[in-house]
């Protein structure tokens, strides 16, 4: 079980990831073998996963992001695990969570532009298998983005 | 914007997957020198497609089961702001991630609970009691994943 002190190295590894054993210690004012300790029996419990780059589309020329919710022709039995899989296979795929409540599947697409998501739309997302109903929403802005948990 | 050769997208690939691999971790991988790792990811870092890095952690281990995506619609547009509305949803610290989207919903909230009755608590009093806040669709998470993007 975690207790205080681990989410205390969580919160301040949260807020910033790229922190050395050192500075992490400071911020969390424990000693750094006392520190790295709990990091390293967090990572081997599984708490702590790993890290991933946050990759910014937008640099690479990727403008526009939509997020398609998906409803899925659920009177076919291998409804689900037929549209995951081709889905998969769509490069410009970023996301694909499944769901309860009214929408099954949600994929998050990224395009160069609006021609160019049209083309995809066109080719790679109307063509996967299974989809009863599709409902876009065109992505304006992210005010917060950090994901953090509320430790 | 800038424009990536197959090494930079091999590097891009390893990172994506795991950020703290060191430089000289990605050159033996790559066969290529330390320096010149180096060098791609401090271009890839100035131009901004590395963005920054986001801790993964076990959000059921944490004690954090159920993970709810809302469509919220605002109310008598026009009449709300829409920074009052952001700035208010921002602070709750359930709500992990706010979009401002265009569509049938106005903003998409992925917000974060203990359970479905700690969800209800959020629902009631923090989101249904936002400036703004009308018709509110959920839905809960079951399972997700990242994909690595065109950078194959």
């Amino acid at each position: 079980m975690l207790d205080d002190l681990d989410r205390r190295i969580l919160r301040h590894l949260q807020a910033d990831p790229t922190l050395g054993a050192a500075d992490l210690a400071e911020r969390c004012r424990m000693t750094q073998a006392t520190c790295w300790r709990r990091v390293e029996k967090m990572q081997e419990s599984g708490v702590i996963q790993g890290q991933e780059t946050v990759m910014n589309w937008q640099a690479l020329g990727y403008a526009v992001e939509v997020s398609l919710r998906i409803t899925l022709d659920k009177t076919q039995a291998r409804a689900f695990d037929d549209f995951l899989t081709a889905a998969r296979d769509v490069p410009e795929v970023l996301e694909i969570q499944t769901f309860l409540g009214r929408v099954d599947v949600r994929l998050s697409v990224i395009a160069r532009d609006m021609p160019h998501y049209q083309e995809l739309y066109r080719t790679r997302i109307l063509t996967l298998p299974h989809i009863a109903d599709i409902e876009a929403l065109m992505h304006i802005a992210r005010v917060k983005s950090d994901e953090v948990l509320p430790l | 914007m800038i424009e990536l050769d197959a090494t930079d997208r091999k590097i891009l690939r390893i990172l994506a997957k795991d950020a703290t691999q060191s430089a000289s971790a990605i050159g033996r991988r790559l066969d290529m020198s330390q320096p010149a790792v180096w060098r791609r990811i401090k271009r890839l870092q100035e131009s901004g497609v590395i963005a920054g890095r986001r801790l993964r952690l076990d959000a059921d281990k944490l004690g954090f089961g159920v993970t709810v995506f809302l469509g919220v619609k605002l109310a008598r547009k026009g009449q709300v702001s829409l920074e009052d509305f952001e700035r208010a949803v921002g602070a709750i610290p359930e709500v992990q991630t706010v979009e401002h989207v265009l569509g049938l919903y106005d903003y998409r909230l992925r917000v974060v609970a203990r359970d479905l009755s700690d969800f209800e608590r959020v629902l009631r009093r923090r989101i249904m009691t936002l400036p703004g806040a009308g018709d509110v669709e959920a839905n809960v998470l079951l399972s997700e994943e990242r994909r690595p993007g065109p950078i194959g």
